[in-house]
């Protein structure tokens, strides 16, 4: 690890380190010149001091893990809700957080209203609630947001972050652990803490059948993201001991390169997320005419048609209707595969889900693994077999 | 305008080999595409250059071999093409990645624009475009749907997330990491393939590298490390549905399912 140090001898506080800084990561305080989390070492305030009162120091990785206590849960509000994954994160960390004898805290960073969701929050277990409500924050922009967070992480040293894996997290949470110089594990499935307080994060590895346990066993705080539906959500407690702080607000967080010029509502509709049942096309469904067979059941459930990633790059589907890790996660009551092989990257969006079928005629195939009732069969006999069953049930 | 693309050379199949000391992925020997998703990154980049003018650079880090998906990109459009290759990269995580790719930003002069796919079908994480924006100090605006005005201080976006349609403008230089679907990517041009066959693709390595601090790439550079790989528990419970046809196994499988009020 290096850092920059300041030689106060030579230094006469004039300044040209803290206006030359693309990051805004100095200041001069009282006692000298201080820097701040955006330090980026990049170098140019070494380069620039009339001075040369600055110098890099180069240190051996000697920090103390138990500096960074805590968890703190980024509360992601949408159109001022909370984010239901938000209470799921909840839950995961109080589990771990009793294991290590930690708080869990919680973050909401929103527009006008954001305090109101602060109560809650504490209703699902959290010790304390911070809150930065400002008409500024009302939309997401990246630079701002990620100065907001800083600002709480640097403040009260959480051992560790967790985001949920959601558009506006994913977002995020990279930002923030590249400020910190520390790693970040997306889409974990399980989490768990060890005695030494590092994470034990479990997330699939690229391509085969595999799982990977993910440590970040140098640096703090270590930052996880987390899918919406992948964890149990947090059971309310009896009696709230938790509390509420608002945090200020200096003028200059608000600082930003980017202007929202509008932001308008998209209009609703059942995501697939929130669907019971779910029929899934793969790629044994070779065509149009696949296709439209598993849609007829899916109809027939009462459910939604959703597809694998190969089946929405061939323009079969699109991107809101995918299921895995570059499209959604879900856990419906019922899911039948057809025509699906079972790559690591589509299982792992779907096994939180009760009841799975498989339908492929690849009896070796990988989804045979994770399904409850298999069929090892031509899905062009059996899907529409049981279309018709379904839908002469209907009649009766 | 200056505008580089990142773009990453991926596995061509859905499986890939695992190296089991450190976790990471072992590229050599498998097939492999460019990542569908930066074609779109690389086509926006190249109608922002049709529209006001300026050059577009792809940039990458991965082995020697992602030549062959620069000479792609010189073929649909792209003036300049660089490789961050060494053997000291291996292993990288987010931080790493982003970092190096940020080191090669800085030894291309900077740039007043980085497009990225909105992510990779190997690693998935969505990550190393935010971050690399983070290393710069620049914004950042992550899944673009639209752009929807570009001047020479700024570039204006719309985002679909979820439940709102955000649209946005960001001052110049920025990063943008462009959804799928924002255009129709061009294919390989054959006149330009053969306009651009002697055009050489840039190699830089570490010795390149305006930070000379080995413990900030690659595996050293990397602050999450591989614990273990594993494949996961089967699900509990299994049944084979019975049937010598498909309408004796659907049979099977609607009773089931109605038995236990599943359907």
């Amino acid at each position: 690890m290096s850092f920059l140090k300041f030689d106060m001898e030579k230094c006469t506080l004039c300044g040209v380190c803290v206006r030359q800084c693309p990051f805004q990561g100095l200041t001069i305080e009282s006692d000298g010149i201080q820097v701040n989390d955006k330090c980026r070492l990049c170098k140019l305030c070494i380069k620039n001091c009339p001075q040369d009162a600055i110098i890099l120091e180069q240190k051996s990785d000697a920090f103390d893990k138990s500096e960074w206590r805590d968890f703190l849960i980024y509360a992601e509000q949408v159109q001022g809700e909370v984010h239901p994954v938000v209470s799921e994160l909840i839950g995961e960390a109080r589990k771990m957080a009793a294991k290590a004898g930690f708080k869990v805290h919680a973050v909401l960073a929103g527009g006008p209203g954001t305090r109101e969701n602060a109560d809650r929050l504490l209703r699902w277990g959290v010790d304390t609630v911070y809150v930065y409500e400002h008409e500024e924050l009302a939309a997401f922009r990246s630079d701002v947001y990620t100065d907001v967070l800083a600002d709480l992480i640097s403040e009260i040293r959480p051992c560790s972050v967790l985001i949920g894996g959601t558009a506006l997290g994913r977002s995020l949470a990279p930002r923030l652990s590249t400020r910190f110089h520390t790693g970040l594990t997306a889409d974990c499935t399980t989490l768990d803490i060890l005695e030494n307080t590092d994470m034990v994060q479990i997330r699939p590895a690229f391509g085969g059948n595999i799982m990977a346990q993910i440590a970040i066993s140098h640096s703090r705080p270590q930052f996880a993201t987390v899918r919406y539906r992948v964890l149990d959500r947090a059971k309310p407690v009896e009696q709230i001991t938790g509390k509420v702080v608002i945090r200020p607000i200096p003028e200059r967080m608000m600082d930003s390169r980017i202007r929202v010029i509008k932001a308008e509502p998209i209009k609703r509709v059942r995501t697939i997320e929130e669907e019971d049942i779910l029929v899934v096309a793969g790629r044994g469904v070779k065509n149009e005419n696949g296709v439209e067979l598993c849609r007829k059941l899916a109809e027939a459930l009462g459910g939604q048609l959703a597809f694998t990633r190969p089946m929405v790059e061939n323009g079969f589907g699109d991107q809101p209707h995918q299921i895995g890790l570059s499209g959604r996660t879900v856990r419906p009551k019922l899911i039948i595969t057809c025509g699906v092989s079972g790559a690591i990257q589509f299982t792992t969006c779907m096994t939180g889900s009760e009841c799975i079928v498989a339908i492929n005629n690849d009896p070796e195939a990988q989804i045979f693994k994770v399904a409850h009732y298999c069929i090892r069969g031509d899905l062009f006999d059996v899907v529409p077999a049981l279309t018709r069953l379904v839908e002469n049930r209907k009649e009766d | 305008m200056k505008i580089i693309v990142c773009m990453k050379q991926v596995p061509a199949g859905t499986t890939a080999e695992i190296d089991p000391e450190t976790g990471a992925m072992k590229r050599s020997s498998a097939a492999t595409r460019t990542n569908p998703y930066d074609l779109f990154a690389l086509e926006t980049a190249i109608r922002i250059r049709e529209q006001v003018g300026g050059t577009v650079t792809a940039l990458t880090m991965g082995p020697a071999q992602a030549e062959e998906m620069m000479k792609d990109a010189y073929a649909m459009g792209a003036d300049d093409a660089v490789i961050l290759s060494d053997r000291k990269f291996a292993g990288s995580d987010v931080l790493a990645t982003a970092f190096t790719l940020s080191q090669g930003i800085a030894l291309l002069g900077g740039c007043d624009l980085i497009l990225c796919g909105r992510q990779t079908t190997d690693g998935d994480t969505a990550q190393v475009g935010p971050a690399l924006a983070e290393y710069l100090g620049i914004p950042h605006a992550a899944w673009v749907a639209e752009i929807t005005g570009v001047s020479e201080t700024s570039i204006s976006v719309r985002q679909d997330l979820v439940s709102v349609s955000q649209e946005s403008e960001l001052l110049l230089p920025c990063l943008i990491t462009v959804d799928k679907d924002i255009n129709v990517p061009r294919l390989p041009s054959y006149r330009l393939k053969k306009a651009t066959e002697a055009r050489p693709v840039k190699i830089f390595s570490y010795k390149d590298m305006p930070e000379q601090d080995m413990s900030k790439f690659g595996l050293l550079g990397s602050p999450t490390n591989v614990v273990e790989m594993f494949t996961p528990k089967p699900a509990e419970k299994q049944v084979e549905i019975p049937g010598s046809n498909g309408s004796e196994q659907a049979q099977a499988l609607f009773d089931i399912l109605t038995a236990k009020k599943i359907i």
